[in-house]
C-alpha cells in the first residue's frame, strides 16, 4: 500500500523537501500557515506568483511552496513582484520574505508599494535578525539586544513596520505572530482575497542566530514569550507608549478600500485606446 | 456599442507581447505618425522599443534619458501597454525582470548613476536568463559628473558591471536612425538569447534631432523567446536542448516555473554546493553567446583598397560620426584610412580588430573616454598593429580635424 499522501503536499515542491529551516524556526510555521491558507480559500496555485527576496525567511515560498516563483535580489521582492502584476493583474502575487530584506535593504520599495497601493500581499517574516548571514543586527532588532555586529548593545530603537505601512497607504494591515497560527492564517486568506496593498508582519523566531543570544534557545521559548507579549489592538489602543513598551500589538492594524494601483492603470489605458479609437473614427 | 477589439492589460488573457502581426505593426506606425520623421535619438529610441512589442517601461527619471520614458508614458497605454515610473533605478529593473517573466517585451532606460545602480539586477538578468532591454545614455562620470554632457564611459561597465561571470550583448548607435533600429534589434537579440541586452546611446545622439524613417513589417523581423516544447510535468526551465539558449515558461500558464539568482541545476532549483553544476551553469551563459558570435556581431567595414601605408581607425557609437567626417577629408588628400564601426559593443568583435590590424601599420581609438574599447582593441590586434589611442572628455565630441592631424603624424 502507498503511503498517504498529506492533502498540502500538492502545494509544496515535493522533490526538494526535506526543507532546510533549523529546528524550532518559524519560517516552518508560516510555511503551514500559508499554504493552509491558499487551500483554504481554494487558490489555484498555477495562478499563483510567488516573489522573495534573500534570507532565511524568502525560502518560505522559494524554493518550497509550489507556483511560479521568483527569488529576486535581496530586498527587492516588492520590485519585481510590480512588473509581475502589473502585467499580469489576473494572478495572484505574493511576497514573503524577512524583516532584513522588506524593512531594511528594500524599505523604499515597501513604503512606495503601500502608497501605490497595488494588488500584493507581503508577508513579512520578523525574526528580528539577519538569520541567514548569522545574528547580525536587524533594523527590527529591540534596543539593548547583543547581536554579532552590536557586540555591547543595540542602541537603535526596534522599527515598527506594521504601523509605516498603514501611514504609508495600505489597503489592509495586521500583525500576528507565529503562536496565532489560525488568526494568521485568517488574516492570510483575507489579505490574499481582498484588492489592493496588503501586509502581514508575523513576529517570528530565529532560534539558531538570535534565540540563542538573548537566552530563548528553543522554538517554544519564543512562543510562550509571544503569547505572554501579544496583546490584541483593540486593547492597545487604550494605552500608553510606556505600557505598550515590550508588548507585540496584533490583529487588524487598518482595512480601507482605496483606489488600486493597477485598476487605475487599466482605466488610463482603456480611455487612451477609446481616444485613439475616436481620433480614427473622425479621420475615416 | 462595438465591441472592444484592442486587448489591454485589463484583458487576463491578453499577452502583450507575443509576435504580433503586420496589422499591429502598421497601427502603431500610425500611431508615431507617419513614415518619416524628424525626432530625438531618445525618441526613436522609444519608438523602436514600441515597433519590437515592447509593452512594458518601467524607469526613473534622469537626464538625459528622460524623454525615453517621457515618450512611451505618452503612448504606451496607447497601444496597450503600461509605463511606470519606479521608486529608483534597482526597481525599474526588478519590474522589467518580473513583467518579462510575465510574459511581456519589456525596457527601462538611464544613464550613469542610474546605471550604476541597476548592475545587481543586471547581473539577475543575465543569471536568470531574462530577456530585457537596458538603454544606457552615457553622461560623463563617475558619479553625478555632467549630467548633460554625452560620454562613452560606461563601456566597461556595461559589461562587467555586475559581479561574477556572464556574457551579454551591447549595441552602440551612431545616429539616430540607429537609436531605432538597433532597439529593434537588441530587443530581438534579448529574445533569441534569453539575455538582457544593454543599448549605450549618450547624450549628444540622445539630445540630437534627426530624420528617421519608421521601417515597413516586411523590412524587420520581429523575435519571440523560445517558449516550452515539452509537456507541463516534463518541463524543466534550463534544460538546454543542445542551443544553450533555454526555453521560457511564462508565469501563469502552470509550468510552476522555479526562478532564482543562484547557482541552479537544469530543474531551476538552487545548486549552490555543487561546483559542477555553477560551472555548466555560467560556462553555458557565456557560451551562448561567444559560440554565437559570428550571428551577433555586427561592424562596419569602410575600407581602402589596401596594400601599404593605410592607417585603422575603430570607432563606435556617436564617435563613428567624426570619423567618417576625417576619413573623407583624408581620403580627398589622398592618404589611405580603413574605417571600421563597431555596432556590437559586447561581445567584442576581436576577429574582426585583428583583421583588421592584419591590413594596417597602426589602429587610431577615438572615443570619449581615457582608454575602454582602446584596450579590447590592443588586445585583439595582439601585437600586429601599433594602437593609438585618442582620448577626449568633458562633454564635447571629437571634431574631425584632430583625427586628420592624428592620421597625417600632427596629432
Ligand atoms: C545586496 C546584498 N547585500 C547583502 C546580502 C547578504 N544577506 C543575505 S541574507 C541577509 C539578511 C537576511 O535577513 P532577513 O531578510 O531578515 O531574513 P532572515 O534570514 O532573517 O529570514 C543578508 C544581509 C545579499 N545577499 N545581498
Ligand atoms: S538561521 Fe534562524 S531564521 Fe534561519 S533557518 Fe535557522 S532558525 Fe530559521
Ligand atoms: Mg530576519
Amino acid at each position: 500500500m502507498s503511503e498517504p499522501r498529506h492533502r498540502l503536499m500538492d502545494f509544496v515542491r515535493e522533490e526538494i523537501m526535506p526543507h532546510r529551516f533549523c529546528s524550532g524556526c518559524g519560517c516552518g510555521t508560516v510555511l503551514n500557515a500559508f499554504t493552509n491558507a491558499v487551500e483554504g480559500i481554494g487558490l489555484d496555485s498555477a495562478k499563483m506568483v510567488c516573489v522573495s527576496g534573500i534570507g532565511c525567511s524568502s525560502w518560505i515560498p522559494s524554493p518550497y511552496f509550489k507556483s511560479d516563483t521568483l527569488h529576486t535580489t535581496h530586498g527587492r521582492p516588492i520590485a519585481f513582484a510590480t512588473g509581475v502584476k502589473v502585467m499580469r493583474p489576473d494572478l495572484t502575487v505574493v511576497v514573503i520574505a524577512g524583516d532584513g530584506d522588506v524593512a531594511g535593504i528594500g524599505g523604499n520599495h515597501l513604503i512606495h508599494a503601500a502608497r501605490r497601493n497595488i494588488d500584493l500581499s507581503v508577508f513579512m517574516v520578523n525574526n528580528m535578525i539577519y538569520g541567514m548571514t548569522g545574528g547580525q543586527v536587524a533594523p527590527t532588532t529591540p534596543a539593548g539586544v547583543k547581536t554579532t555586529t552590536t557586540p555591547h548593545r543595540n542602541v537603535e530603537p526596534a522599527f515598527k513596520v506594521a504601523d509605516l505601512v498603514v501611514a504609508a497607504g495600505a489597503s489592509y494591515v495586521a500583525r500576528w505572530t507565529t503562536y496565532h497560527v489560525f488568526p494568521l492564517l485568517e488574516s492570510m486568506q483575507n489579505a490574499m482575497s481582498r484588492k489592493g496593498f496588503s501586509f502581514i508582519e508575523i513576529m517570528s523566531q530565529c532560534p539558531e542566530n538570535y534565540g540563542r543570544r538573548i537566552g530563548l534557545r528553543t522554538g517554544i521559548d519564543f512562543l510562550r514569550q509571544f503569547k505572554e507579549k501579544a496583546i490584541r489592538v483593540d486593547k492597545a489602543r487604550g494605552m500608553t507608549e510606556e505600557e505598550l513598551e515590550d508588548r507585540i500589538v496584533i490583529g487588524k492594524l487598518c482595512d480601507v478600500e482605496r483606489p488600486e494601483y493597477v485598476t487605475e492603470l487599466q482605466k488610463v489605458t482603456a480611455e487612451q485606446v477609446d481616444l485613439l479609437r475616436a481620433e480614427k473614427e473622425k479621420v475615416d | 456599442m462595438k465591441k472592444r477589439d484592442v486587448s489591454t492589460a485589463t484583458d487576463s488573457k491578453y499577452r502583450p507581447a507575443r509576435p504580433f502581426n503586420r496589422e499591429e505593426f502598421d497601427r502603431i506606425r500610425r500611431i508615431l505618425g507617419g513614415k518619416v520623421l524628424f525626432v530625438q535619438g531618445d525618441s526613436a529610441v522609444s519608438y523602436g522599443a514600441l515597433l519590437a512589442g515592447c509593452r512594458f517601461f518601467a524607469g526613473y527619471p534622469i537626464t538625459p534619458a528622460t524623454e525615453t520614458g517621457e515618450v512611451l508614458s505618452q503612448l504606451l497605454p496607447r497601444v496597450g501597454g503600461v509605463c511606470i515610473q519606479m521608486e529608483d533605478e534597482i526597481a525599474s529593473v526588478g519590474a522589467i525582470i518580473g513583467a518579462s517573466r510575465a510574459g511581456t517585451k519589456a525596457m527601462t532606460a538611464t544613464s550613469g548613476p542610474g546605471f550604476s545602480l541597476m548592475q545587481e539586477n543586471i547581473g539577475y538578468a543575465a543569471m536568470t536568463e531574462t530577456p530585457c532591454v537596458i538603454v544606457d545614455v552615457q553622461r560623463s562620470g563617475p558619479s553625478t559628473g555632467q549630467p548633460t554632457e554625452g560620454a562613452q564611459g560606461d563601456i566597461m561597465q556595461a559589461k562587467w558591471g555586475s559581479h561574477g561571470d556572464y556574457e551579454l550583448i551591447a549595441l552602440s548607435p551612431s545616429t539616430v536612425q540607429e537609436c531605432l533600429d538597433l532597439t529593434i534589434d537588441a530587443f530581438n537579440l534579448s529574445e533569441k538569447y534569453s539575455i538582457p541586452v544593454i543599448l549605450l546611446t549618450d547624450g549628444i545622439i540622445g539630445h540630437m534631432r534627426e530624420k528617421v524613417v519608421l521601417p515597413e513589417f516586411d523590412d524587420v523581423e520581429i523575435v519571440w523567446r523560445k517558449e516550452p516544447t515539452r509537456p507541463k510535468d516534463e518541463f524543466q526551465p534550463f534544460t538546454d536542448d543542445g542551443s544553450q539558449i533555454p526555453e521560457v515558461a511564462i508565469f501563469g500558464e502552470g509550468y510552476h516555473t522555479y526562478i532564482t539568482g543562484l547557482t541552479h541545476s537544469e530543474s531551476g532549483y538552487p545548486a549552490t554546493d555543487s561546483q559542477p553544476d555553477h560551472h555548466r551553469l555560467v560556462k553555458r551563459l557565456c557560451d551562448k553567446i561567444r559560440n554565437n558570435r559570428d550571428k551577433i556581431i555586427r561592424v562596419q567595414r569602410d575600407y581602402s583598397d589596401g596594400g601599404a601605408g593605410a592607417t585603422g581607425i575603430v570607432s563606435y557609437g556617436v564617435t563613428s560620426r567624426s570619423v567618417n567626417s576625417a576619413v573623407k577629408t583624408l581620403r580627398q588628400e589622398g592618404l589611405k584610412v580603413d574605417h571600421l564601426r563597431i555596432i556590437t559593443n559586447w561581445p567584442f568583435p576581436e576577429k574582426e580588430v585583428d583583421e583588421l590590424a592584419g591590413r594596417v601599420d597602426r589602429i587610431i581609438v577615438p572615443e570619449l573616454n581615457l582608454g575602454q574599447v582602446y584596450h579590447c582593441v590592443k588586445e585583439a590586434a595582439a601585437g600586429k598593429a601599433e594602437i593609438v589611442p585618442l582620448w577626449k572628455t568633458g562633454g564635447e565630441m571629437h571634431v574631425p580635424r584632430g583625427i586628420v592631424e592624428l592620421v597625417k603624424g600632427r596629432g
